[in-house]
């Protein structure tokens, strides 16, 4: 599973005929074991991962620190959840250190995210505070470094 | 004046090239072809490796070290190897830093070796043994292993080329061109024959991390190394290093671990004609002793994925192949086509342009078998493999 999983977090786009070639398996039992992974919530969803700049996207994206006042049930999970479900939130995380969640959100341009941020996410109820932070440039994403292919430089033919 | 080939020693005139090397040459230059012919990782050396060692030139370390070796590193290594191979060496006197696992060969032969004294060893081998040897004035003893017994290297067939000469066995397990891995039963009864006939034992064992365990081959294997059992130390030159398992091929960094007295013997030399490894390899070395073992465990399950998707291939095209438990190679049997080992990667290059080493640069027992490293990118694995397949189809 762990060899599986690896695989697919380095490139999702494996088909199963080739991730069955790599793992000594058959198709039918990776099959098996992708769909068991999906359906407990272990593989949340598959997607490219892009620089904008280079694909020449207009976009934006910020990190904010968000405070929050934990509710007696529940503790920070209700609100935090009401905050992820935004379609402008790509991830959001809660944190130990000083403040509570961090949210990553991603616009088109500055405006959309700091209307977010004003409009929805500073005006929930048990949000204490926001500080926003925009981000300037990639150098790595994901596991990927920015703008770096591999050349292979090795002898064509060694001991 | 004499014509200048004249002036070549006659025992270097007489060294065969490298099967590799004239390979190589044919290769050079064609960017279509996709290489199976290489020795060595493709991973980059892990970055927090490469960053002690840009570190260390920051630092302004670029001396000489101690001839043996930084005592830092050799601390390291006494600790790695008593971990991997359960054999405890003092790293004052008995670990011996080099440049790669080559200079310690040639180290410990020149340093044990009268003229004419045979060592012991078996093909299909690294291609260094023979000239090694050779260029220390012993004789090369080889021993045939064969695919129909899995390339085993059979104790009775040591004793019987045991002679009044024979002062070394060497071995090397895993075994490059094959990824063969030796039964511990039969290591068992070599290490009696060096221990009745009074022999030294130097065990290469530069890809022992690189083993696949298992049905399908995921999981890490255990390493027996023969210097681990009862009577072996005192007699046995343990020759291990950092490109393989590390992915640090161009650091050029290895080591020996033997009793003092030979260790002291190989130092010698090393001092004379190398001093030292470099500062900055052996900084970066004491760096992957100390944190790389998951990036080891990384790349350990990627070849061993690579692995799998070649044998499949291998077995769905019909060329039949030796399942490796170690190393990175594959070293499919062609004979069924009834072309040479050099004929057969010859017109895989001209036709197909896909590279691989003919097994017959490794020794006699390697022809009818052509050596494929696995050690590449997935996608070319793939495409290699198609077209390798249509040649095999052609042949037949």
């Amino acid at each position: 599973m762990d060899a599986l999983l690896e695989l697919l977090q380095n490139d999702a786009r494996l088909s199963t005929s080739r991730l069955a070639d790599r793992l000594g398996r058959t198709e039918a039992e990776v099959a098996a074991m992708i769909a068991d992974l999906q359906a407990k919530g272990a593989i949340l969803g598959y997607h490219a991962v892009v620089d904008p700049e280079r694909a020449g996207q207009r976009h934006v994206s910020a990190l904010i620190e968000v405070k929050l006042t934990p509710e007696r049930d529940g503790g920070f999970d209700r609100l935090a959840q009401r905050i992820a479900r935004f379609d402008q939130v790509t991830s959001c995380y809660l944190m130990s250190g000083g403040y509570d969640l961090a949210v990553l959100v991603e616009g088109e341009d500055l405006r959309e995210v700091a209307r977010f941020v004003s409009e929805k996410l500073s005006t929930l109820d048990g949000v204490l505070s926001t500080a926003t932070h925009f981000q300037l440039k990639v150098y790595k994403q994901s596991g990927f470094i920015a703008g770096e292919a591999r050349v292979d430089e090795r002898l064509a033919v060694s001991p | 004046m004499k014509p200048l080939q004249d002036r070549i020693a006659q025992h270097v005139r007489d060294l065969p090239r490298s099967g590799i090397r004239d390979f190589f040459e044919l290769v050079v230059g064609r960017d279509d072809v996709i290489s199976l012919g290489v020795g060595e990782p493709d991973f980059c050396s892990p970055w927090h490796i490469r960053e002690a060692a840009i570190f260390s030139l920051e630092k302004g370390q670029t001396s000489y070290t101690s001839n043996l070796g930084l005592l830092s590193l050799r601390q390291e290594i006494a600790k790695y190897v008593e971990g991997l191979f359960r054999v405890s060496y003092d790293p004052a006197g008995e670990i011996l830093v080099t440049v790669g696992v080559s200079e310690a060969l040639d180290l410990v032969f020149r340093a044990l070796l009268n003229p004419g004294e045979e060592v012991i060893y078996h093909e299909p081998c690294y291609v260094s043994y023979n000239p090694s040897i050779v260029l220390a004035y012993g004789k090369p003893v080889t021993i045939q292993t064969k695919v129909e017994d899995n390339f085993v290297l059979r104790a009775s067939d040591v004793e019987a080329a045991i002679t009044d000469k024979t002062r070394i066995i060497l071995l090397n397990f895993p075994t490059n061109p094959t990824g063969a891995v030796e039964p511990v039963e039969e290591l068992e009864k070599i290490a009696a024959l060096a221990i009745k006939h009074d022999l030294i034992v130097v065990t290469d064992e530069i890809y022992c991390e690189l083993l696949y365990g298992g049905s399908d081959g995921m999981s890490p294997g255990e390493h027996t190394s023969i210097a681990s059992f009862p009577g072996m130390r005192e007699r046995t030159v343990l020759l291990h290093g950092f490109s393989k398992a590390f992915a640090m091929t161009g650091f050029r960094l290895g080591y020996a671990c033997a009793p003092t007295i030979l260790t002291e013997a190989m130092m010698k030399i090393h001092q004379y004609s190398m001093l030292c490894a470099p500062m900055m390899s052996q900084q970066a070395a004491i760096e992957a002793l100390k944190n790389g073992a998951p990036e080891v465990e990384r790349m350990r399950r990627s070849y061993a994925q690579r692995r799998n998707l070649m044998l499949k291939r291998f077995a769905e095209m019909g060329l039949p192949c030796f399942s490796p438990g170690g190393a990175f190679y594959m070293f499919p049997d062609i004979r069924k086509y009834g072309l040479t080992s050099k004929e057969f990667a010859l017109r895989l290059l001209e036709e197909e342009s896909v590279a691989v080493v003919p097994g017959s640069a490794f020794g006699q027992a390697g022809e009818g078998s052509v050596r494929a490293c696995y050690a590449t990118a997935y996608e070319k694995i793939e495409i290699a493999m198609d077209r390798m397949a249509a040649l095999v189809k052609r042949l037949g």
